[in-house]
């Protein structure tokens, strides 16, 4: 029950978009279609899924002091968080690309609709940002997994509904120095309200 | 992008001065005409989280524009050394370094802004104008030139989101850099708008600012 919570804040509540603007670049440039958008947003959500409960491992097993013990009692003191960055983003940088080869090999179908996204996301900010809160909010494995798995998928709700409003947007006569990047921002912001409804519900 | 044909051998030519026309157009191109923001569209994730208040951003403008600025330098004298298979994994390599170096002095003497921006100092690292420059302008040009163009890169994601940072504190909180304006100016009771402090607000904020600036420079996208 507790998880199931932690699910729903972090899809709705704390969304990515909306309430820490992560992933904004790939979020305003890929929301132009529905399709391509869900096809980015099944990406996230699976290497978000993998990277975060992989990055706790490296965090309670390297990185944190004394989390080096496991290999001799002589490193119990030793403190490597300050290489937490460093390792984060190559963790996700090899799975972007480990995760990209194995699919290719086993589902072409499926390397074709996600493929072009994948190397994209190694430098989205909602990956490495789930890892950081995952390790301010001192989450265990559990919850990682499901943190990792429900904030990838509010990150793809949003990115959705924003292109399907987008789809719509086409046939409107937007202000010239509005159109595009203005506009997309407005209707972010509206959104953003909509979502703030949310706020109070707690399971 | 190709590495090692970039660099034609100038070696006769008079050097050129060290504020020419072109280097000048480097430092104020991104500061207006090809923001990095309003009109390239990158790095607004953290534009975005910090600007609540103007303190905070002000640190966090200093800090990209730090980081760009000497990952351009670096990456632009490795330039020739780098094989281009592995670019991206070095690239992101330099960046994390100099961002762990940036988040560590922080915590060691300023350690309540470090707080205060928590996991957005980390998130330099997937800020799109860093990966943008390096792979645009650092790995094909020299050292100065590079330095000169993540300045200008940096200093135009400074203004941006300072300005973004501005309206959401003054509308937002009543004040700026902490202090109270309004009451300063004699009105009480300024009904400050609860809706500028969370996220709703700093998107239409930027929404607007690009929108001004989009007239002013007459840019259109279709």
């Amino acid at each position: 029950m507790e998880l199931f919570s932690l699910g729903v804040r972090s899809i709705f509540i704390e969304n990515m978009i909306f309430a820490y603007f992560l992933g904004m670049c790939s979020f305003l440039a890929v929301s132009k279609k529905v399709k391509t958008a869900s096809g980015l947003g099944m990406a996230v959500v699976f290497v978000q899924t993998i990277t975060v409960p992989l990055n706790w491992l490296l965090l309670e097993f390297v990185l944190k002091e004394g989390a080096l013990s496991w290999l001799s009692p002589a490193f119990a003191t030793v403190d490597l968080s300050f290489l937490q960055f460093i390792m984060f983003i190559a963790t996700i940088a090899a799975l972007v690309q480990l995760v990209e080869m194995v699919i290719e090999k086993f589902s072409p179908a499926l390397y074709g609709s996600l493929g072009i996204f994948l190397p994209l996301i190694a430098v989205n900010c909602a990956i490495l940002g789930g890892s950081l809160f995952m390790v301010q909010k001192e989450y265990d494995f559990a919850e990682s997994v499901v943190y990792g798995f429900s904030s990838g998928l509010g990150w793809m709700f949003a990115i959705v509904a924003l292109a399907a409003v987008r789809e719509k947007l086409k046939y409107s006569n937007v202000p010239a120095g509005l159109r595009g990047l203005g506009i997309t921002f407005l209707i972010t912001g509206l959104m953003a309200i909509a979502f703030m409804s949310f706020m109070g519900i707690s399971i | 992008m190709s590495v090692g044909t970039v660099d034609k051998p100038d070696v006769k030519k008079a050097a050129e001065p060290l504020l020419s026309k072109r280097r000048k157009k480097l430092v104020t191109d991104p500061l207006n005409d090809d923001n990095p923001i309003t009109v390239q569209v990158l790095g607004i994730c953290s534009a975005l989280a910090v600007t609540v208040q103007l303190e905070p951003t002000m640190v966090m403008g200093v800090a990209v524009t730090l980081v760009v600025v000497f990952s351009n330098v670096i990456i632009s004298l490795l330039r020739n050394l780098i094989p281009n298979r592995v670019r991206i994994i070095v690239q992101l390599a330099v960046i994390a370094t100099l961002v762990t170096l940036v988040s560590e002095v922080l915590k060691a003497y300023y350690f309540n802004m470090y707080k205060m921006l928590s996991v957005f100092v980390g998130l330099i690292i997937t800020n799109c104008i860093l990966m943008g420059r390096l792979e645009a302008f650092a790995m094909g040009n020299k050292p100065y030139d590079s330095m000169l163009d993540g300045l200008g890169s940096g200093l135009g994601y400074t203004w941006i989101i300072l300005s973004v940072a501005f309206f959401r504190e003054l509308l937002g909180s009543g004040s700026l850099f902490g202090y109270p304006v309004f009451e300063a100016m004699g009105i009480q009771n300024f009904p400050t708008n609860g809706l500028m402090v969370t996220s709703v607000g700093a998107f239409i904020i930027l929404g607007l600012i690009v929108w001004v600036q989009r007239t002013l420079t007459g840019y259109v996208e279709h």
